[in-house]
């Protein structure tokens, strides 16, 4: 029987990390809902099974999207998992084929080479050879490019790295020294035996020049197996868990299972896909415009995980979503960062070896349920029947001429409607939400909702996309609900009101709640375009910035927040527009604190445009009374 | 009894000895924004809240400053979070802080209250 001691580590950590996968995903599958459960079951014999099998190869093995925003970093991801899956492949398949029998123990495959130093001299032996070469070649290029940017990340194209934990620095040293000593064992086997291809052969034969190869050839593999054995066991309490994670969240997110305003399942998972690749640190406007750089998703993830106290990270952030539309794996990021501002404050696990391998879930801590808020004052209203609600909401009560223009279009267009917060309305509930006092927002929630209900309108058109995403996704209202711009393109569209064309040039900055956050990108640009020159700026769409005045982040200072806006408008007006339009009033407050450029509102640009009504019906009456008078 | 129109008004001198300063440290220590307010009154103006009763942010910095407590925890209840006194400070003080960060020091003022 082929055997060697130092297979030993290598068998140690394969069959822990196996037994653990199991015994976790059998964990995660109990804790699943009941919905959930069924969707997987349903996923699992259904089209989901094929889609994630391509995402697993193209986004797990090839890394697509890594390889679409940054090439070097791609193939720096693609080399190291693409090339390993490939030599555990291929080796396998050398090892049935050309090994002494017929499905080996995985360890013969792994370390083929020493215990077959003879094979691969000539004909197919060597071609395969070849190839098998050429696959750590190609791993040993991408282990290359992760080294260099361990010391100098710019190497590829990042600007900053993750910072590193213990455990992940013995993790990432084993993980570096596996494709090196195998090269440096099979190097030196193929020197003392004569074999090997273009990299093994060739370096193997010049080393044993001038040492003696077999009695070196030994401890390399005992490295490499140790360097194994260590990477698999170390891999559950390190960012390395997403390896086998990933598959697990392909699995589910094709399944239809979404993450939910409570810890689960799911949320956990995505917490241990989270690679800590750092491609959200570099879309952080808090990392670029703030030069804060430890409240990132990456480090949230990473403080989940480790049960550290999470507060701090979770509460400092604008909540503007460009961190979700970055993430190379598609977590969730922002609902996960919600879920722990709902969870309040955590007590500090004790922390043990056996935690960091099967952690507790947070509990929600009773802290927030006892400051109840109390909101009995507020009276209960009757709103006259109408129509059309017009919402503005409490940030365009502090930027009136948004107001104005919206009460403007709404008289012209001839449409019955009620301004139904004029005097001053309730806030919409997404500011406590964003602070993780949902239960409070509740109140508030089913106080508009009431007033809404008892007007029987069919539409409900608010001028704050603040206002616009909580009354679409957390009131669950039976009307059509509209930001308006979205209003504006409609009137348009029907021809109920007509506009001119202002020769200026505009530049539009997409809000975070209004564009990445309830998905409404056109119909801003399109009313912009049907009023005045509409220009491109550099971040469009998912890649806008966000203006810093977010409300979700209560911990910046106020000198921080003009920092961040001064450096969205530098980067918006960099061709000198006439006017910066957005779709937001709180954007618009923040940013005209820190600029001279004129920025307006989509609905002030409108008001402006808008072609006041020959007030046709007064007139034809009027002719006709004088008609009738000339009748008489 | 007649009390021919004259009352006796209750005392109205401020004894800063029995005031509890507690959860102004604890704010100033964690937001030192609010050292910054001048108590102009623009956040009490423009307050969702204060629209529909008697709430001030204005008020509560001065009593949570003099350390009378006992007025600020009701009215903090009121507050909605929404935002605009922030937007409206002219010192550029982290209001909707300020009411979260006296939340919270309330809360464990009375974990650790004998």
């Amino acid at each position: 029987m082929q055997f060697d001691p130092f297979v030993i580590p290598f068998n140690i950590g394969l069959y822990f990390i196996l037994i653990y996968v199991i015994t976790r995903s059998v964990i995660w599958f109990r804790d699943l809902s009941k919905p959930d459960k069924l969707r997987l079951q349903r996923g699992f014999f259904g089209i989901a099974f094929g889609m994630s099998l391509k995402e697993i190869f193209m986004e797990s093995l090839i890394h697509r999207k890594i390889l679409k925003t940054n090439l070097r970093l791609g193939y720096m991801h693609m080399s190291l998992a693409f090339g390993w899956f490939l030599l555990i492949l291929f080796g396998t398949i050398e090892a049935d084929i050309f090994g002494a029998r017929h499905l080996n123990a995985p360890y013969k495959a792994i370390f083929f080479r020493f215990f077959n130093p003879e094979h691969g001299k000539t004909g197919f032996e060597a071609a395969y050879g070849f190839l098998m070469d050429l696959i750590l070649a190609f791993i040993l290029s991408g282990l290359l490019l992760a080294v260099l940017k361990r010391f100098y990340s710019k190497i590829v194209g990042m600007k900053k790295t993750t910072r590193l934990k213990l455990t992940d620095k013995i993790a990432l040293t084993s993980l570096w020294l596996i494709f090196p000593s195998r090269l440096l064992a099979e190097s030196f086997t193929s020197g003392a035996y004569g074999t090997g291809s273009f990299l093994t052969g060739t370096l193997g034969t010049w080393l044993a020049t001038f040492l003696p190869a077999r009695q070196m050839a030994y401890p390399f593999w005992w490295l490499y197996s140790l360097s194994l054995g260590t990477f698999f066991i170390l891999l559950p309490i390190t960012r390395y868990m997403h390896i086998p994670t990933e598959l697990f969240l392909i699995f589910m997110r094709n399944s239809g299972i979404k993450t939910g305003d409570k810890a689960g399942t799911y949320s956990e998972v995505q917490t241990y896909s989270c690679s800590s690749c750092g491609i959200c640190i570099d879309a952080c406007q808090l990392n670029f415009s703030a030069g804060i750089t430890n409240i990132q998703s990456a480090y949230l993830m990473k403080a989940i995980r480790n049960n550290d106290d999470v507060t701090d990270i979770a509460y400092n952030c604008l909540m503007c979503g460009r961190c979700d539309q970055k993430c190379p794996v598609g977590i969730e990021l922002s609902p996960i960062r919600m879920i722990q501002r709902r969870g309040g404050e955590a007590e500090n696990d004790i922390r043990n070896i056996y935690k960091g391998y099967f952690r507790s879930r947070q509990s929600v801590n009773p802290e927030n349920e006892i400051i109840q808020a109390n909101y009995n004052f507020l009276k209960e209203e009757e709103p006259g029947k109408t129509d059309i609600i017009y919402f503005a909401g409490c940030m365009t009560h502090l930027t009136p001429a948004i107001k104005k223009s919206m009460v403007k279009i709404l008289d012209a267009s001839g449409l019955k409607y009620n301004f139904i917060d004029e005097h001053g309305g309730v806030c919409c509930g997404r500011p406590l939400m964003l602070s993780g006092q949902d239960k409070e927002a509740r109140e508030l929630i089913n106080f508009n909702s009431r007033m809404i209900w008892k007007s029987g309108a069919h539409t409900l058109v608010t001028s704050c996309p603040i206002c616009y995403k909580v009354f679409k996704e957390s009131y669950y209202l039976d009307v059509k609900v509209l930001h308006h711009t979205q209003f504006i393109k409609m009137l348009i569209d029907d021809g109920l009101v007509k506009m001119n064309f202002l020769h200026k040039k505009v530049v539009y900055h997409s809000p975070c709640d209004l564009g990445r956050g309830s998905g409404v990108y056109c119909e801003p640009k399109e009313v912009i375009s049907h009023l005045a020159r509409l220009e491109k700026s550099s971040f469009e769409d998912e890649n806008s910035l966000c203006c810093g005045g977010s409300l979700a982040n209560m911990k910046l200072s106020s000198s921080i927040k003009k920092k961040i806006a001064l450096d969205a408008v530098n980067a918006l007006t960099k061709n000198n527009p006439d006017i910066l339009a957005t779709a937001c009033p709180l954007c618009k407050k923040t940013f005209s604190s820190v600029t001279e450029i004129k920025i307006a509102d989509i609905a002030e640009i409108a008001a402006e445009a808008l072609i006041a009504k020959p007030l046709k019906i007064y007139s034809s009456s009027h002719l006709t009374s004088i008609k009738e008078l000339a009748n008489i | 009894m007649d009390k021919f129109g004259f009352t006796i008004s209750k005392g109205r001198q401020i004894d800063y000895g029995s005031n509890d300063k507690r959860i102004a440290e604890y704010i100033f220590e964690k937001e030192p924004s609010f050292r910054l307010c001048i108590e102009c009154g623009g956040c009490a103006a423009t307050c969702t809240s204060g629209n529909f009763t008697g709430f001030s942010l204005r008020e509560i910095n001065i009593l949570i400053k003099r350390g009378e407590n006992d007025k600020v925890r009701q009215s903090l209840k009121k507050c909605m979070l929404c935002g605009k006194c922030t937007l409206v400070c002219p010192r550029g003080v982290n209001t909707r802080n300020i009411v979260v960060l006296a939340k919270k020091a309330f809360l464990k003022s009375d974990e650790y209250a004998i």
